[in-house]
């Protein structure tokens, strides 16, 4: 279905990626947030906090992370979209309903404009430290799904994307901004509402007697209902059966958390977005996500002016991994060279991914600004020597 | 008031998911005796059923969700009132009942305790109040009386408790009362006038577990609790919290204590854009903006 015009402010602005984000939220039908102030992230919920009430809908600001993060998920099966917006520390107590949100599959988006760590860190420097977080900060197994703008356009674009995919997965999405995308100031285009692509809630059309709350549907993916509809389901973060009922049997447990797996895994094709460059023919490939690879792409061409053939892979989707696009890029090359604003995070996914076939060179930096593009350019040409 | 003349079915039997009996709870405990009178006002009162929600934290009592023939969401430990929220407000049609045990509720759900007060939003909280961390062993929780023994106080407690309607009270709930298991009547009636009050209404009732507290305290069975609570008891309507606190052998004042009004959240919220936005606000989300 086509955007909702009254939450799509078209034009063309120039506007951090903070207020980017707010705008993409708006536009793909986002009408409930719930937030917790923290830096370098609350402009997004501030403006949120400005625009909603003349759109139709609410933002409550919450008394820490931990309540944020729950009540947007009430929010959801009260029949909103609702997302949040933090950074490294509120995502930390966020943890605990980002499982939950896993486990009842609610969809529903958490922005972290990612800061230096750990702990209160850099709270106005960035880093890209959250990222396995974001994988695996909630106990049990689960899939999610990140996202990784580079641009304030990319932070209106994605984040339409990442409630289109939270809908049609019924999967939390993590968007993995950092503090200099969220920041940065640039043109951002909105297109008019027909031209945005919505993805509805995945409802349910069938009959209370026939609704099975948690039935796979042979997709996967269950249908909804929400609350006040009439069909008195149950919702809860124990393990459950197809009706939703807790269920404390391995055979239970097996069935319920390899479809929360699956259902994200099957579809890894379609879900994982990249971009690339010039990677036919290339000795060594720059893989990077994020602000990161605004730097790279900077230093990819310096690297191609002094006569390398580099080649430049940009993760869009984070998780989950895109471990087929590395797999295939590995053998044809000498190198992928990984920079990061961590001390090695990603870097070991491409590791993984590549098996031996490339050598894996992780750019390390601890954040709190973004690598020179001499730093990626002299790994390059150290790596092209191999 | 009751209008059920079937006698062959138990009244409150079209409030349960009977296909999830047997409950998991003890012999003599409190809280099946709480869902009774809370299904005996839902049919006092009258309230649309589809409307109604039902939100449980974690703990014994966080297991009502799972047996009301309700939309009910058992949620993460203490995170019920932050969740009930969300609901509210993403549909203010709902009547959003929270339920859960006082661990659930005042130790780890705390904060979110009060600021629910404190901004008064539209919810009904059943507190069960068993004085104890139950369905982990008998841990203390911040309503264990003063020298009551308990898994993690096996010398006696020591730190003082939280008298939950002083604090309720005091965070600016519009409706407080608190009653035993053996007041299902008295129970059921206050459940009843909550769900006529708008805005934070708070229940507590002070409920057995004879398997970890009574038996640890050397206070007899279930049947033993009902006469201490019908011996120990003191109706007090108008009480003032402060002076409704619990000991562990003393009397326990029951009753009414708080029966105010003060706009809801919404209201107020509805009122500060209307008066800053004028035409501007847009109250109602596009019906069709999330289902296809």
């Amino acid at each position: 279905m086509k955007a909702d015009p009254h939450g799509v402010l078209t034009g063309t602005h120039f506007i951090d990626g903070d207020h980017a984000c707010c705008e993409g939220a708006l536009a793909a039908g986002a009408r409930f947030a719930a937030g917790y102030p923290i830096t370098p992230s609350t402009e997004v919920v501030e403006r949120f906090a400005a625009r909603v009430p003349t759109v139709g809908g609410t933002f409550i600001q919450m008394e820490d992370e931990l309540a944020a993060s729950i009540t947007l998920q009430g929010a959801v099966w009260g029949g909103a979209k609702a997302f949040t917006v933090t950074s490294g520390p509120g995502f930390s107590l966020m943890m605990e309903h980002i499982g939950y949100a896993a486990m009842t599959e609610t969809p529903c988006v958490f922005v972290d404009v990612q800061r230096g760590g750990p702990s209160t860190g850099l709270p106005t420097l960035p880093a890209q430290a959250d990222m396995m977080q974001a994988r695996w900060g909630s106990h049990g197994d689960y899939e999610i799904i990140a996202l990784c703008p580079n641009s304030p356009q990319e932070c209106f674009d994605l984040t339409i994307k990442a409630f289109n995919m939270a809908e049609e997965f019924r999967v939390p999405v993590m968007f993995m901004m950092d503090e200099v995308v969220g920041h940065m100031t640039e043109k951002v285009v909105i297109p008019a509402a027909d031209e945005i692509e919505v993805v509805p809630r995945k409802h349910t059309r069938k009959s209370v007697e026939d609704y099975l709350p948690y039935g796979s549907n042979g997709d996967m993916v269950p249908e909804m209902a929400h609350a006040g509809e009439g069909y008195k389901f149950h919702v809860t973060g124990l393990t459950h059966d197809e009706r939703g009922y807790p269920n404390m049997t391995p055979q239970t447990q097996d069935k319920l958390v390899r479809r929360l797996q699956n259902k994200i895994r099957s579809a890894a094709d379609r879900i994982c977005l990249f971009e690339e460059d010039g990677i036919e023919g290339a000795d060594v490939v720059v893989v990077s996500y994020g602000i990161t690879s605004r730097v790279a792409q900077r230093a990819v061409q310096m690297a191609r002016e002094r006569g390398l053939k580099v080649g430049k892979l940009r993760l869009i989707t984070a998780w989950p991994f895109p471990e087929k696009k590395i797999a295939e890029v590995a053998p044809k090359v000498k190198a992928l060279v990984v920079p990061e604003l961590n001390l090695g995070q990603m870097v070991r996914e491409v590791e993984r991914a590549a098996q031996g076939k490339a050598k894996t060179v992780a750019i390390p930096h601890a954040g709190g600004g973004v690598h020179s593009p001499d730093q990626i350019l002299n790994a390059i040409v150290e790596a092209s020597r191999c | 008031m009751l209008n059920i003349v079937d006698n062959t079915v138990n009244p409150v039997e079209p409030f349960l998911r009977s296909d999830r009996m047997p409950h998991i709870w003890c012999p003599g405990c409190g809280i099946g005796t709480t869902v009774n009178s809370f299904a005996r006002a839902l049919i006092d009162s009258k309230i649309d059923l589809e409307s109604l929600a039902l939100v449980s934290g974690i703990g014994c009592t966080g297991r009502v969700a799972g047996y009301v023939k309700l939309d009910s969401f058992h949620t993460t430990h203490g995170r019920a009132i932050p969740f009930a929220t969300g609901l509210k407000l993403a549909n203010p049609k709902l009547n959003v009942v929270v339920y859960s045990g006082d661990g659930d509720l005042s130790a780890i759900g705390g904060n979110h305790l009060i600021h629910a007060a404190r901004r008064n939003i539209d919810l009904k909280v059943i507190c069960v109040n068993n004085l104890i961390y139950a369905m982990t062993g008998g841990q203390t929780a911040p309503t264990t009386p003063g020298h009551a023994t308990t898994s993690t106080n096996p010398y006696g407690t020591f730190e003082p408790a939280f008298n939950l309607p002083h604090l309720v009270e005091a965070a600016g709930a519009v409706y407080v009362a608190r009653w035993t298991t053996f007041h299902v009547r008295q129970l059921a009636r206050s459940i009843s006038e909550a769900f006529q009050k708008k805005g934070f209404s708070f229940i507590e009732v002070i409920s057995p577990c004879p398997t970890l507290y009574q038996r640890r305290n050397k206070m007899g069975d279930g049947l033993d609790t009902m006469k201490y609570y019908k011996e120990k008891s003191k109706v007090k309507h108008g009480a003032p919290t402060s002076e409704v606190g619990l000991t562990l052998n003393g009397e326990i004042a029951v009753g009414k204590f708080v029966d105010r009004d003060r706009p809801d959240y919404q209201s107020m919220m509805r009122a500060q854009y209307v008066e800053s936005l004028g035409e501007r606000y847009i109250e109602e989300p596009e019906a069709e903006c999330v289902c296809g």
